[in-house]
């Protein structure tokens, strides 16, 4: 699996650019290239679903981003006790990566999943549903209820955006 | 945005009217087949929000809504909710909440597998008119100066 | 066993921008690489080697399938990174009309 490794350490390397870029547009353009990265991953981890709503939905939101820091400033200013934070905080993330590292040792091998839920829908989901498209059949037959979940949760992130936006305040 | 009145110049124009009838067959064509092949709801109705957008960035705000404004696009997605909704309790009568009750015929066929093409068609209008009165939003707000807002 | 390595240094990259910036931009950029590092992470716990896409089809040559819950779980988990990435955005452009600059230390102490 050498191009997933390549592949994830451009990721790794754009995420970087993003995080310590100054210019906003740059770093929001760097957050772009990270998103295509990623379907391209999909892609090779055998998952087309994903990799079509990946791309169309980073679309968006870089679409999204550009519209809200067009024209904004960027105003850099290091206070005090900036060397202490940036230690603390490399402290944290490397316990972070000892405990991950740890942890990671008890996953099964990558490449032989448990699978034992979806044994259940391989064998059965072409007889019991008729959709030749396992991933459709499970969002639509077999757990709908997350898919309402979901379509309720777009409808209020709609009206969340309309009553933010609204130009009127509450009261003067 | 004061430039934006007119939308964008003339190549861009012209290459918008060529494609965006492609995009926006391409994306009721995922949308159709999303049992048989990958795709389904939520990647058809997205590319359909983005050819919506993309005709709203070439031509400009006053012409995109004379065709479609915010009301039109609400009541679709009005009618995607509703619709999801009501296929999913008329399985109570014979059933489970959810139940898939439509006949399921032949694999690899379009008319198959029950009521799982409806309901990629309700997803379909409630993600793609809700992607699309999301980015009309947050596009039209006008920035009031700073002194009038204290 | 390194590519699970790679996906969470990934994760901690993203964890550094929201800890340690002080622009809001930022911070919804680092929210925003946090979030392709849990999705990448559920498909790479759910690859199976050698394994074929999750749809039948006429002719199989290959009979192994990877697993196709966690793609059904990611695919609900993207739109909904999208809805709330979108309301983030509008409340980061209403904070910027109300103050008049992006910076977390200073919404502190203006008074609306």
């Amino acid at each position: 699996m050498l191009e997933l490794q390549l592949l994830l350490i451009f990721m790794i390397i754009g995420a970087i650019i993003a995080v310590k870029e100054k210019d906003l547009l740059s770093s929001v353009i760097a957050v772009g290239t990270v998103g295509l990265g990623l379907s391209l991953v999909f892609l090779i981890l055998k998952a087309p679903d994903l990799a079509i709503v990946q791309l169309v939905v980073e679309i968006l939101v870089i679409i999204i981003l550009i519209r809200a820091t067009i024209r904004r400033d960027l105003p850099f200013s290091t206070s005090g006790r900036w060397f202490f934070n940036t230690l603390v905080t490399f402290v944290f993330i490397g316990v972070f990566l000892v405990f991950i590292y740890l942890y990671i040792k008890d996953l099964p091998q990558f490449g032989q999943p448990i699978m034992k839920i979806a044994q259940r829908f391989i064998a059965e989901g072409l007889r019991e549903t008729g959709a030749t498209n396992l991933v459709s059949s499970v969002i639509l037959d077999y757990r709908a209820y997350d898919t309402l979940g979901e379509a309720t949760i777009l409808f209020t992130a709609v009206m969340g955006v309309l009553a933010v936006m609204r130009k009127v305040g509450r009261k003067k | 945005m004061a430039k934006n009145q007119e939308g964008m110049t003339l190549i861009v124009k012209t290459i918008t009217r060529l494609t965006v009838g492609l995009i926006l067959l391409f994306g009721i064509y995922i949308v159709t087949h999303g049992h048989i092949s990958p795709g389904g709801g939520f990647a058809g109705g997205a590319i359909i929000a983005l050819s919506f957008i993309h005709i709203m960035l070439a031509f400009g705000k006053e012409v995109t809504f004379k065709k479609m404004n915010q009301s039109v696009m609400s009541f679709f997605e009005s009618v995607g909710a509703i619709m999801f909704i009501t296929f999913a309790i008329l399985g109570i009568g014979s059933g489970y909440f959810f139940l898939n009750f439509m006949l399921k015929g032949k694999p690899f066929k379009l008319f198959s597998s029950g009521l799982i093409p409806l309901y990629n068609l309700a997803i379909c209008l409630k993600v793609g008119a809700g992607l699309f009165i999301i980015f009309v939003i947050l596009v039209l707000l006008k920035t009031p100066k700073k002194g009038g807002e204290k | 066993m390194s590519v699970y390595f790679l996906c969470l240094v990934l994760f901690s990259v993203g964890l550094y921008c929201i800890l340690r910036k002080r622009n809001l931009i930022k911070i919804i950029i680092g929210i925003v690489i946090i979030e392709y590092a849990v999705h990448l992470f559920f498909i790479l716990v759910g690859y199976r080697m050698n394994g074929r896409v999750p749809i039948h089809s006429p002719d199989q040559t290959v009979l192994d399938m990877v697993d196709p819950l966690p793609q059904a779980l990611v695919l609900t988990a993207i739109v909904i990174g999208l809805a709330v990435t979108a309301m983030i955005a509008a409340i980061a452009m209403r904070v910027y009309e109300k103050y008049g600059t992006f910076d977390i230390t200073k919404i502190r102490k203006l008074k609306g």
